[in-house]
C-alpha cells in the first residue's frame, strides 16, 4: 500500500518539476512547481514528518510560491523563456552533466541501493509530531532558532530597502 | 516500508532536473524556482535519512533550511525587481557587466 | 685579542675607507696625512717585527696569526691567516717602507690634481692589497691580495678619468693581467688538488714528501708551477703578457714609482720565490722561467734603447729588470732573485720619482728631446738620478751592482753560460740606454727653450722659464731613495768580501726546496773576480758609449739611426707586438662576440626564452580570461562540471 501512494507521489513530482523546466511561461512553470511542492508534502508525509510537511504546504507552496507569482506579476506577466541563446553549447551540456550526476549520486550510496533500510516503525523519540519537533527546537537548537528569527528580520529589512523605488 | 534508497534516488532526480533548469532557462525568475526545486529535493533527502536513522536533526535541519530559502526567496525577489526595473529585462544572459 | 702586527694590513684599509669615504669633505692637508700616516705606520710596526724576527732563533723565525677562518666546507678549510718569516718580512718592508715614502712624494707632487682624497684612498688601497699579497699565508688569500692589487693598478692607472687614453691603460692592464690570472688559480686549484690544501707550509712539506727528487720531463708538478707562472707573468710583464705596463705609464708618476715599479710588478717573483719548494722540483719549467726571463729583458732593453718618452725608458728598463729577476729564480737562485727585487725597487722608485720630479718643474713635458740642461735647474734630481742610474748599471759600489752581480755569478756558477752571456749584453744596454736618459734630460743645452715662447709671455702660469726645483716633500724621498741605492748592496756581499747576510736571512724561508745535493765545485775566486769586473766594465763601456754618443758626437744616433732604419724604426714601434696582439686576438675576439655571441645567443637565445616566457603567460592568460564570460549560466555550468569531478574522483577512489 505504501508503495503505491509512494510512486504515485513520486510520478506526479519528477512530471511536475519537469513542466517546471520545460513551460514557456513563467506563469505556468510555477503553477508547475506548486504542484510539485505539494506531492512533495505527500512523501514528507510518508516519511514520518507530519509537521514538516504541513510546513511544506503551508510555508512553501502557500507563502513562497505565492510570492514568486506576485513577482512575476509585477515585473511581467507576459514573461517568456527567451529563445535561442548564445549560450547554446551550455544548453547541450547540460542534460548529459545532469545525468552524470545522478548516476554518480546513486553510486555514491551503494549500500543504501537495494537494500531494506532502516526497521519498522520509530520510536516515539523519532516520530516527528509537533510536540517532539518543539520540544528538540526549543531545547537543543534554540540558538539556531533565534538565529533564524534575526534573520528573517534581515530578509524583511532588506527586501524593503532593495525594492523601493529611488524617489 | 519503502526502503531509503528510493528516496535517495527520486531525492538525485530531482535535484537533477533542478540542475538542468537552473543551466538551461534565460528567464531569471524561471532559474530561481529551479532553485527552489533543488532545495526541496535535498530537504526530502534529509528527511528520508532522519527516518532511516532514526533521528529528529534531520527534521529539525529541513525546518531551517525551509526557513532560510524563505528569507532567501524574498531577497533574491526584491533584487530581481531592481534588476528588471535597471535592465528593463528578465533575461539571464543580459547581466554580464562582470565580463573579462 | 689582535696582535699588533696584524695592523700592518690593517692600518692602510682603514686609511682608505676613512679617504674613501669622507675624504671628500676633508681639507686636502687631512687626507694627506690620513694616507700618509697609515702607510707610514704600518712601515714602523714592519719594523718591529722585522727586530722580533730577528731575536728568534733562525731555524724558527716564523710568526702567525690569524685573522679569521675564511672559509670552512667538506675539505676545504681556508684561514684568513697570515705568515711572518724572512722572506715575507723583507717583501713587508719594502712594500712599506718605499711605499711611504711615494705617499709623502704624493702629497706634492699631486697637490694640483683634483681628486686628491681619491687618489690617496686608491693608494692605500693598494698598500692593504699589496700586504695582503705578502703576508699571506696560503695560495687563495694570496690570491685575493693578487687580484686587489690589479684592482688598484686599473683605478690607478685611470686616476685622470677625464682623459680616454687613460682609461684605455687602464682597462688594458686589468685585461692582461686577468688572462694571467686565469693561470694562477688553475695552479691553485691543481695545488688543492694535487696537495689537498692551499697552505704553505702544508703543501711544501707534502711535496717534499711525494717529490724526493726532481720530476723527470713535465708531469704533474711542471704543469703546476707552469700555470703559476702564467700568472706571475701577467702580473710582472714577462713575455707575452708585459703589453700593459708601458701604457701604464698613463697614470700618475707616484703611480708608476709604487705599483710598476717597486711593488706590484714584483709580486711575481715574490710568488716564485715563496713557491721554491715547488719550482726547484720541476726543472722543465724553471728553464722555461729562465729563457721566458732572459728573453723579456733583452726585448725590453731593446725598445728601451731608442724610446724619446722618460717615462716609457723608464717602464721598459723595469719590465727588463724583471726578467733578471725572472732568470734569477730560473736557474734556482732565489734569494738573489729577492735581492734584485730590493734594490730594484730602491733605484726604480727614485727614477720615477725623480723623472716625476722633471716633468712637474717643465709642467708636464714629458718628451726628453724636449729637455735638456736641467742639472743647473734641478740639481737634488740631478745627482740622485745619477746614484740611481749608476746603481742599475751595475757600477760598484752601489746596490744594483752587487745584486745584478749575483744574479750573473749564480747563471754562470749553475752552468747556464748563454744565460750569463746574454745578460752581460742586456747589462750594457741597460747601462746605455739609462746614462742616455740622463745625458738628454739634464746635459747639454736647454732645448725647450726652442720651443717655447721666447718673448717670455707668462702663458704657463706666471711660472717664468726657469723651471724650478720642487718642494721638500718631493727632493726628500728623492734623497733618502738614493741612500738606500747607494748602500742597500752591502747586505748581500759576495763570499769573497764577507758574508752574504741577506742570503742567510731568507735561507729559513727556502727549507723546503730541493738542493742538490752534489755541492757546485767552488769555482776559484779568480775566476768570481774575472766575471765580476766583465760585469762591470759592460756597464761601464755601455755608459761611455752614451757619454759618445749624446756629449761629444751628437751627430752619432742619427747616422746610426739611418744605417740601421729597419731595425731602428721597429724598435721604435715596439716591435709591432701590440698590433700583432691586436689582429691575432684582439680582432677575432671582438668579431665572435658580435656575431656569435650577441646576436645569435644574446638576442635570440636569451630574449626568446625571456620574452617567450612572457608571451607564454600572455597566451595562456588569454585563454583563462575566456571563463570569466559574465554569464552566469556559464559560471554555474563550471561548478556543476566540478561537482561531477569531484564525484567522479570519490567513486574511483572507493570503488
Amino acid at each position: 500500500m505504501e508503495y503505491v501512494f509512494f510512486y504515485l507521489f513520486a510520478a506526479v513530482s519528477v512530471a511536475a518539476a519537469v513542466l517546471v523546466v520545460v513551460q514557456k511561461k513563467a506563469v505556468y512553470s510555477a503553477l508547475a512547481l506548486i504542484l510539485c511542492f505539494g506531492a512533495m508534502a505527500g512523501l514528507f508525509f510518508q516519511l514520518g514528518s507530519q509537521f514538516i510537511a504541513a510546513i511544506q504546504v503551508i510555508v512553501y507552496a502557500g507563502a513562497i510560491m505565492v510570492l514568486f507569482v506576485f513577482v512575476i506579476m509585477l515585473v511581467d506577466p507576459e514573461a517568456e523563456s527567451y529563445p535561442g541563446g548564445s549560450l547554446r553549447h551550455i544548453s547541450f551540456w547540460a542534460i548529459p552533466l545532469a545525468v552524470m550526476l545522478v548516476f554518480l549520486l546513486i553510486q555514491a550510496f551503494p549500500d543504501f541501493l537495494g537494500s531494506v533500510a532502516g526497521t519498522r516503525a520509530s520510536s516515539p523519540e523519532a516520530e516527528g509530531s509537533v510536540e517532539n519537533i518543539a520540544r528538540a527546537l526549543f531545547t537543543h537548537y534554540v540558538v539556531p532558532f533565534e538565529v533564524t528569527s534575526i534573520l528573517i528580520l534581515v530578509a524583511i529589512l532588506g527586501a524593503i530597502v532593495l525594492a523601493r523605488r529611488s524617489d | 516500508m519503502v526502503p531509503t534508497a528510493h528516496y535517495l534516488v527520486l531525492s538525485a532526480i530531482l535535484f537533477a532536473i533542478g540542475v538542468v533548469g537552473v543551466l538551461t532557462r534565460r528567464n531569471v525568475i524561471t532559474m530561481f524556482m529551479c532553485i527552489e526545486l533543488m532545495l526541496n529535493a535535498v530537504n526530502l533527502a534529509f528527511l528520508a535519512f532522519s527516518r532511516h536513522l532514526r533521528q529528529l536533526d534531520g527534521q529539525i535541519f529541513v525546518f531551517f533550511v525551509m526557513t532560510v530559502a524563505a528569507a532567501e526567496a524574498a531577497v533574491g525577489l526584491a533584487l530581481i525587481v531592481v534588476l528588471s526595473r535597471q535592465k528593463q529585462t528578465l533575461d539571464v544572459d543580459q547581466v554580464n557587466e562582470m565580463k573579462g | 685579542m689582535l696582535p699588533y702586527f696584524a695592523l700592518i694590513v690593517l692600518f692602510p684599509l682603514l686609511g682608505a675607507f676613512v679617504n674613501g669615504v669622507f675624504g671628500k669633505r676633508f681639507p686636502r692637508r687631512l687626507s694627506a696625512i690620513v694616507g700618509c700616516l697609515t702607510v707610514g705606520l704600518s712601515f714602523l710596526l714592519a719594523c718591529l717585527v722585522f727586530r722580533e724576527l730577528l731575536l728568534l732563533d733562525p731555524h724558527n723565525r716564523t710568526i702567525s696569526f690569524k685573522l679569521f677562518t675564511w672559509i670552512e666546507s667538506a675539505d676545504l678549510t681556508v684561514d684568513a691567516a697570515f705568515l711572518l718569516d724572512p722572506l715575507s718580512t723583507i717583501m713587508i718592508l719594502v712594500v712599506t717602507g718605499v711605499g711611504f715614502l711615494i705617499h709623502v712624494y704624493s702629497v706634492a707632487y699631486m697637490a694640483e690634481e683634483p681628486g686628491y682624497y681619491r687618489f690617496f684612498s686608491y693608494l692605500n688601497l693598494f698598500i692593504f692589497m699589496m700586504s695582503v699579497l705578502v703576508l699571506a699565508d696560503n695560495y687563495l688569500l694570496m690570491f685575493v691580495g693578487w687580484e686587489g692589487v690589479g684592482l688598484c693598478s686599473y683605478l690607478l692607472i685611470g686616476f685622470y678619468i677625464e682623459r680616454k687614453s687613460a682609461g684605455d691603460a687602464a682597462k688594458k692592464a686589468f685585461i692582461v693581467n686577468r688572462i694571467g690570472d686565469v693561470g694562477f688559480i688553475l695552479g691553485a686549484f691543481l695545488i688543492f688538488q694535487t696537495f689537498g690544501t692551499f697552505n704553505y707550509v702544508q703543501v711544501f712539506e707534502r711535496v717534499s714528501g711525494q717529490f724526493p727528487s726532481p720530476e723527470m720531463g713535465f708531469g704533474l708538478l711542471s704543469a703546476i708551477c707552469l700555470l703559476l707562472f702564467v700568472g706571475a707573468a701577467g702580473k710582472s710583464a714577462q713575455i707575452p703578457l708585459y703589453v700593459w705596463l708601458p701604457d701604464a705609464m698613463e697614470g700618475p708618476t707616484p703611480v708608476s714609482a709604487l705599483i710598476h715599479a717597486a711593488t706590484m710588478v714584483t709580486a711575481g717573483v715574490y710568488m716564485i720565490a715563496r713557491s721554491a719548494a715547488l719550482y726547484s722540483r720541476a726543472p722543465e719549467t724553471l728553464l722555461i722561467v729562465a729563457v721566458i726571463g732572459v728573453a723579456t729583458a733583452t726585448l725590453a732593453a731593446c725598445i728601451a734603447l731608442v724610446q724619446t718618452d722618460i717615462k716609457r725608458v723608464l717602464a721598459y728598463s723595469t719590465v727588463s729588470q724583471l726578467g733578471y729577476m725572472f732568470v734569477a729564480a730560473g736557474v734556482g737562485a732565489f734569494g738573489a732573485g729577492i735581492f734584485h727585487l730590493v734594490t730594484h725597487a730602491f733605484f726604480k722608485a727614485l727614477l720615477f720619482l725623480g723623472s716625476g720630479s722633471v716633468i712637474l718643474a717643465l709642467h708636464h713635458e714629458q718628451d726628453m728631446l724636449r729637455m735638456g740642461g736641467l742639472k743647473r735647474y734641478l740639481p737634488i734630481t740631478f745627482w740622485t738620478m745619477w746614484v740611481a742610474t749608476l746603481a742599475i748599471s751595475g757600477i760598484p759600489p752601489l746596490s744594483g751592482f752587487f745584486s745584478k752581480d749575483e744574479i750573473l755569478f749564480s747563471a754562470f756558477r749553475l752552468g747556464h753560460i748563454i744565460l750569463w752571456m746574454i745578460g752581460i749584453a742586456v747589462a750594457a744596454m741597460t747601462a746605455f740606454y739609462m746614462a742616455r736618459l740622463m745625458f738628454l734630460t739634464f746635459h747639454g743645452e736647454r732645448r725647450q727653450a726652442a720651443a717655447a715662447d721666447p718673448s717670455g709671455h707668462a702663458e704657463h702660469g706666471g711660472h717664468g722659464h726657469s723651471p724650478k726645483e720642487p718642494s721638500a716633500l718631493v727632493t726628500g724621498p728623492l734623497m733618502i731613495l738614493a741612500v738606500f741605492s747607494a748602500i742597500a748592496g752591502f747586505i748581500g756581499l759576495p763570499a769573497y768580501l764577507g758574508s752574504n747576510w741577506l742570503e742567510h736571512f731568507l735561507e729559513p724561508s727556502f727549507e723546503y726546496r730541493f738542493l742538490e745535493s752534489a755541492a757546485h765545485g767552488e769555482h776559484g775566486l779568480t775566476q768570481e773576480i774575472v766575471l765580476t769586473v766583465i760585469a762591470v766594465l759592460a756597464g761601464a763601456i755601455g755608459i761611455a758609449i752614451a757619454y759618445h754618443s749624446y756629449i761629444r758626437d751628437r751627430e752619432l744616433p742619427s747616422r746610426v739611426a739611418e744605417r740601421l732604419a729597419g731595425l731602428y724604426s721597429a724598435a721604435r714601434q715596439k716591435f709591432y707586438v701590440d698590433e700583432i696582439y691586436d689582429r691575432l686576438i684582439v680582432w677575432p675576439i671582438e668579431r665572435v662576440s658580435d656575431l656569435v655571441l650577441w646576436r645569435a645567443i644574446d638576442v635570440h637565445v636569451i630574449d626568446g626564452l625571456v620574452n617567450g616566457a612572457g608571451g607564454l603567460v600572455q597566451y595562456w592568460a588569454n585563454g583563462l580570461r575566456r571563463i570569466q564570460s559574465g554569464y552566469t549560466r556559464s559560471y554555474a555550468t563550471w561548478v556543476l562540471l566540478g561537482a561531477v569531478l569531484i564525484f567522479i574522483y570519490y567513486y574511483l577512489v572507493t570503488a
